[in-house]
């Protein structure tokens, strides 16, 4: 137990967290307010999703990778689903060549005992049989899926991810039973922390990427119930910071690729049951979204001054003073102030959208993790995909398209919606449901 | 002792021993997507690697080839399931083989193969190893203090291997040093429940309780001990909401100026929401942060439900925690009326 004397001291010597923090903080923040000082029709331009950028970016990845990318030549097929599925948000497709020659490169990654490996003749891994399946699944059509061998797998108890990755593929295919989903529901469990969000494996600490995992192997097995939802959901609350964007763990510094990992969190938490969701269904029901304020009554809202509410950051008491506004135009960020609050996404789905359009957006194509790191098709496919999740928080079902109020930006930055247990677009994830029904 | 020296600079096809075995080139097909430029070293290197893993060679020099191709890709989990098996096939030592690991971690230290295979050996090894695996973990933690494979790694060889003598001061030597670092907290809960030497959180939580205050006012914004603060009590509401340091903390914090309020909030939130009574200290701190108009009376304060209190606070957050207006309201939504 320390006394006074330490307890000041410390706080007089800034910690390496809140050194990384404020930097980030402060960078951040410059975006913000340069953002804000600019005229409006240059807003609008900044605003704008660099639709065919993005997709140069992408397809050029899928045609030649540099050497350097030599550190991922046993997660191909994640190379693969990353700029597949980043593309099909988009709502563009590949032309039939490169679908071909896809469909041909992931079919020399399978292993003839069933699975997928990181390339071609490496050993099936249950991670890059969960990207292989899920490319598959976007490009779609008979071709790709009858290619895929489906095979019975024991899940085992690796960690949270390999729980996920095993219990996902087994669902988009069909093969999921009781066999596969016995023992993982108590194990996932043992890795819910103290914090509320789950960990890797029992003790570890609560982190975005394993909560997400966690939480969709749970509901895929209907155990979500088991639990500590209210737990979960505080901690995933707050880990949404000043910078707008989400950060992986407590005291941690925010990543663009959390904006699905943490947001897509609560994509499922909507639906369930008990959030007054209509759950996930099965392939011969429509699963409908949450449904929230009628569009009258988003319309009263948005003229009402008080809705223009700018984000601020907030200042650190250590007197420390972040750079200053956010932006004002409606453009940009507002708060919605729905009627029917509870029904309302329980994150800040605006904010996260500006930093994904703001800080994580490459200008040239590709999203990053931060300003100042390089972008990479990783974080292109979560930022995207968190951008979708954020764009259909309030839809009231997948046919009918969000409301312009529910897009950051041009109302052209609207992407796919997904279908956020497995992370592939929903029309996609859909078609290959009716595929492998038939089995 | 200098692997990365000449030794490495031969390729397989310069070297007189390879000459028996038909280099296999990769499977990639005619025209493969994501294909990587392979630089000749890579490529070649690779293709005898696939050559003695089809034939399944477990030999010395297929061991230096592994090592070989690690160097190029510690990625490549199918060449480190590979040396595992020669290095059981071949009985080789494996405390010389953990030098070798903690050789290639040292640049590598976010890599889930190089830890994997780390826990493979110390479980080999057995308990002897859980003095090196801590000093290692520790090594690596002093240069990025929230690693999560490392922290995963030292609390395998903790419950595995054992070594928790030093742990609770290990870990307070961390927060010393930055107060900040979650993991530290974490790995903190993980030796108060799970530690053999100690007994237990119910027998800990009294120490902690106090720890966890101080550290929480020193810095009331630091997320990280409100959130140990209230897993001391978890599964144990009661002894939570009747323990005056928690209460007596949240008024301290409300009733500080220039202070954070959003997590003493929300912790009385919750301490409501499980049958806290709360004293009239504590709701004259909470109605002093609302900035409405309609402020409570005196009347109608000595009337007023724990809920209205509740809707007090969810409204005052609503403004303090901006970026979680949805969440407040949401919760605001689920108090009892």
């Amino acid at each position: 137990m320390e006394g006074e004397g330490a307890a000041t001291e410390r706080q007089r010597r800034a910690t390496a967290s809140q050194v990384d923090q404020w930097a980030v903080q402060d960078h951040v923040f410059k975006i913000y307010g340069a953002f804000a000082s600019i005229p409006r029709s240059a807003q609008s331009v900044i605003l704008e999703l660099q639709r065919d950028k993005h997709v140069e970016y992408l397809t050029r990845g899928l045609q030649q990778l540099g050497p350097s990318f030599v550190v991922l030549d046993a997660n191909r097929p994640w190379l693969c689903y990353w700029i597949l599925h980043s593309i099909a948000l988009l709502g563009e497709s590949v032309d039939d060549e490169l679908e071909d020659n896809a469909i041909d490169f992931l079919s020399r990654c399978q292993d003839p005992n069933g699975g997928y490996g990181g390339g071609p003749g490496q050993m099936p891994h249950l991670a890059t049989t969960y990207a292989a399946v899920n490319s598959l699944v976007t490009l779609g059509g008979n071709k790709a899926l009858s290619s895929i061998n489906r095979w019975m797998h024991d899940a085992g108890e690796i960690d949270v991810r390999a729980c996920y990755t095993a219990i996902s593929v087994a669902s988009i295919l069909n093969i999921l039973d009781d066999e596969l989903a016995k023992g993982v529901g108590n194990y996932i469990l043992s890795c819910q922390t103290y914090e509320g969000g789950i960990a890797g494996e029992p003790g570890s600490e609560a982190h975005g990427g394993y909560t997400f995992c966690g939480l969709a192997a749970m509901i895929l097995i209907n155990q979500a119930n088991r639990l500590d939802l209210a737990s979960l959901i505080d901690w995933v609350a707050f880990r949404q910071g000043v910078e707008c964007g989400f950060q992986g763990r407590t005291n941690k510094l925010v990543d663009g690729c959390y904006s699905f990992w943490q947001g897509g969190v609560f994509a499922l938490l909507q639906r369930l049951p008990a959030f007054g969701g209509e759950g996930f269904g099965t392939s011969d029901v429509e699963v409908e979204w949450v449904s929230d304020s009628t569009s009258e009554g988003d319309d009263e809202d948005r003229d009402s001054s008080d809705d223009n509410e700018a984000l601020h950051p907030e200042q650190d008491q250590e007197g420390h003073q972040s750079s200053s506004h956010s932006p004002e135009s409606s453009t940009a960020v507002h708060i919605q102030h729905s009627r029917h609050n509870q029904l309302e996404p329980l994150f800040h789905t605006m904010a996260l959208q500006q930093y994904i359009v703001l800080c994580s957006q490459e200008q040239e194509g590709g999203f990053r993790d931060k300003p100042g790191k390089a972008r990479d098709y990783y974080h292109t496919c979560y930022c995207l995909s968190g951008l979708s999740v954020c764009q259909y928080s309030r839809s009231k079902n997948e046919n009918s398209p969000p409301l312009p109020t529910s897009v950051l930006g041009p109302y052209s930055n609207l992407l796919e919606p997904i279908h956020p247990l497995y992370n592939v677009v929903s029309r996609q994830y859909h078609d290959a449901q009716d595929f492998f029904s038939k089995y | 002792m200098n692997w990365e020296e000449d030794e490495e600079k031969l390729l397989p096809s310069q070297r007189p021993e390879w000459s028996d075995v038909s280099p296999l080139p990769q499977d990639d097909g005619p025209n493969p997507v994501v294909p990587i430029a392979y630089k000749p070293e890579f490529a070649e290197t690779m293709d005898y690697f696939r050559a003695v893993y089809r034939a399944d060679e477990r030999s010395p020099r297929a061991l230096q080839l592994t090592h070989q191709a690690i160097l190029l890709n510690p990625g490549n989990y199918t060449v480190w399931h590979f040396r595992r098996l020669i290095l059981e096939t071949l009985s080789k030592d494996l405390q010389q083989e953990l030098d070798y690991v903690s050789k290639i971690a040292e640049k590598n230290s976010k890599n889930y193969q190089i830890w994997h295979h780390r826990r493979w050996l110390a479980e080999k090894l057995g308990p002897d190893a859980a003095g090196r695996e801590l000093k290692f973990t520790e090594k690596i933690l002093s240069g990025d203090a929230k690693n999560y494979h490392a922290w995963s790694h030292r609390q395998w060889v903790l419950q595995s291997l054992g070594g928790w003598d030093d742990e609770l001061e290990y870990c307070h030597q961390l927060l010393e040093e930055d107060i900040f670092n979650n993991s530290a907290w974490n790995q903190r809960y993980f030796i108060i429940t799970k530690s053999p030497l100690l007994g237990g959180l119910q027998a800990m939580r009294e120490s902690e309780v106090k720890y966890t205050v101080a550290a929480i006012l020193a810095n009331p914004e630091n997320e990280s001990p409100w959130r140990y603060l209230r897993g001391l009590y978890k599964d144990d509401p009661k002894s939570w909401i009747h323990d005056p340091q928690v209460s007596t903390l949240c008024l301290k914090v409300l009733t500080s100026s220039g202070t954070n309020h959003v997590f003493a909030l929300s912790t009385v939130l919750d301490l409501l929401s499980h049958g806290l009574q709360p004293s009239r200290e504590l709701r004259e701190a909470v109605d002093t942060l609302n900035p409405a108009s309609s402020r409570l009376d005196s009347q109608e304060n000595s009337s007023s439900t724990k809920d209205s209190l509740g809707n007090t606070i969810c409204s005052v957050l609503e403004h303090a925690d901006a970026m979680r207006v949805n969440y407040w309201r949401w919760r605001k939504s689920q108090l009892i009326v």
